[in-house]
């Protein structure tokens, strides 16, 4: 697949982006995942750290060993060499604990929607999502992959506080939250995993690119299965895709 | 041996800080690490550290310590303030060695913001992903993960024999009203040339919504283009100018998120941060645009500062000096000419 040309932009002098486009679009995350890869590889000189999001690379440098020329010129060579990563390598099931007090805004999302909770609960844990980006906290999973037939734009006020482990949807995006935080998107479950846990191996769970999949259990399994993410028990594990 | 200091006065500003982590933005974790990293690494030269090794970075408050185990060879560095020893005023930028029972008060800064206090060897703390750095947002580094408290005491290698000989530096440079540079983008296009204007051309002031995750800017509103505030989340760096839909500037600095939805006007160039950093609210702010040849210059500038900075140590006054200040320490100061190896 020929890769659309994409946009050099600089952020200061610690840092490039190159962006595939300006909207959120499967075709052009895939891109920045497989260019994440190609320059985590290259060994391009003063490279820090890559952060991929659904439609750009940020390539974190340091200013004394990266030469801008060069680095431009390595990107774009990168980039008209990189197929687009089209499989997942990892598959994770995630637990969720859908509506009542885990997911306070079930009912009013399906009312939007004209269908019943339960629907939705079933349309949101049918689908493939992968995530497309970590960011705004530590262990925050942004997916792509949610039926649109459950896309909802945003709540007018946000929320001061969402719990540890919210599963929420906002526009046509899908969100694992880790810590809680402030969040305007709507509730619809929780999950007992830890996607970031300070002091279990690994810190962090969830990479860039990995598939994700919900699996609704029933409240009465969430005190035990919440007492073990939290020791730093690994209540899931990923699974290797063909 | 292993000495202690413990912490008898402190407010929320007051954390562990070191060089910072690497590699886990793309896990939504940023960086941390000193605000003003050439303050830290004059107070850690001073001792004879690493520039990055671990110090305490003391904020608009201040703070009050007592060196309840050991002996240490100790320094301060950054804002301009008072520092007592067992009441007794003695100057900035120098380093010292200070006995069991010794008692440290940094009063709060006259001007600028951080303050940096460094031990030889560095303080000791269980570093996760690879620094000692308090990350409060993610509750991680530090002591657990939490602010300081009174009360609360950190370990240090202790000294066995005085240090070498007391050192003094010059200070490190602050400026209240000179313009912050600052490279347009990456989304100054969706900005009108008016609000590119604003910021260029405006005396903005540092708010009171100003902390490690970053200084909210007061001052003229900024006006976005035709697309309005919002765009789909990419990536921060410590310096993002990023505009939300009120048109008043937030500069992203250490501990922000990773990742915004807001379209970033512009970014502070890497050697200019520390002078952000280091201003107060009501502290005036003006940008300069400048070329990334500039800035990458500025980077190499303050990379060599950083290098240069054990050569520009000094011995500590005279004999005649040396001897006042001891008397002035009250005995907990250990004067290296009694007590050398």
């Amino acid at each position: 697949m020929a890769a659309p040309q994409p946009r050099l932009l600089w952020c200061g002098d610690t840092a490039i982006t190159i962006e595939f486009g300006e909207r959120i679009d499967p075709d052009a995350n895939a891109l920045v995942l497989a260019l994440d890869r190609a320059v985590r590889e290259s060994g391009i000189p003063g490279l820090v750290e890559c952060v991929p999001t659904y439609r750009s690379l940020t390539v974190h440098l340091d200013p004394c060993l990266a030469e801008p020329s060069r680095i431009e010129s390595a990107l774009l060579a990168l980039v008209g060499t990189v197929p687009a990563e089209t499989a997942p390598r990892r598959l994770w099931r995630i637990p969720v604990v859908y509506g009542g007090a885990f997911g306070i805004d079930l009912a009013d999302v399906a009312a939007h929607h004209g269908l019943s909770p339960d629907e939705v609960v079933s349309r949101h844990a049918a689908s493939d999502y992968r995530v497309a980006m970590n960011g705004f906290l530590p262990g925050y999973a942004y997916l792509s992959g949610l039926d649109p037939r459950l896309a909802l734009s945003r709540r007018e006020s946000p929320r001061p506080v969402t719990p540890a482990g919210t599963i929420s949807i906002g526009g046509v995006q899908a969100l694992v939250a880790s810590i809680a935080a402030p969040s305007g998107w709507h509730l619809l479950g929780r999950t007992p995993v830890r996607s970031f846990l300070p002091g279990r191996d690994p810190v962090f769970l969830f990479e860039p690119g990995d598939a994700i999949r919900f699996l609704p259990i029933e409240p009465d399994r969430w005190d035990e299965l919440d007492r073990a993410a939290q020791a730093g028990e690994r209540i899931v594990e990923s699974e290797t895709m063909p | 041996m292993t000495g202690r200091l413990v912490i008898k006065r402190c407010n929320g500003g007051l954390s562990l800080q070191d060089g910072g982590r690497r590699g886990y933005q793309r896990y939504g974790l940023s960086g941390s690490g000193a605000m003003d990293r050439l303050a830290m690494a004059t107070a850690n030269a001073l001792v004879g550290n690493a520039p990055d090794a671990p110090v305490l970075e003391l904020g608009l408050g201040g703070g009050r310590f007592v060196v309840e185990a050991g002996r240490g060879w100790f320094a301060c560095a950054g804002a301009p303030c008072t520092l007592r020893i067992d009441g007794a005023p003695i100057a900035g930028h120098r380093s010292m060695t200070l006995a069991e029972g010794a008692e440290w008060e940094v009063d709060p800064p006259r001007e600028g913001t951080f303050v940096y206090l460094a031990v030889a060897g560095g303080f000791a703390a269980r570093a996760l992903l690879g620094s000692v750095s308090l990350h409060l947002r993610a509750g991680i580094g530090g002591i657990d993960g939490r602010t300081f408290q009174s009360g609360d005491g950190l370990a240090f290698t202790a000294t066995e024999h005085a240090a070498p000989g007391d050192r003094i530096i010059d200070a490190v440079p602050l400026d209240r009203d000179a313009p912050i540079r600052v490279m347009l983008g990456p989304q100054a296009d969706s900005f009108t040339q008016g609000g590119i204007d604003t910021l260029l051309g405006s005396t903005f002031t540092v708010s009171h919504r100003a902390d490690r995750m970053g200084y909210q800017l007061d001052g003229p509103t900024i006006a976005h283009g035709a697309g309005g505030y919002n765009i789909v989340s990419d990536a921060t760096v410590a310096g993002s100018i990023q505009v939300p839909g009120n048109g008043l500037p937030i500069v992203l600095m250490a501990d922000r998120q990773t990742t915004g939805g807001y379209p970033k006007i512009a970014t502070v160039i890497s050697a200019d941060l520390r002078r952000l950093a280091q201003r107060r609210p009501g502290d005036p702010v003006r940008f300069e645009a400048v070329a990334l040849a500039t800035a990458r210059e500025a980077a190499f500038e303050r990379q060599r500062a950083i290098a240069d900075l054990p050569g520009r140590l000094r011995p500590l006054g005279g004999f005649d000096t040396e001897r006042l200040l001891g008397a002035n320490l009250a005995g907990h100061a250990v004067d290296a000419l009694q007590e050398g190896p």
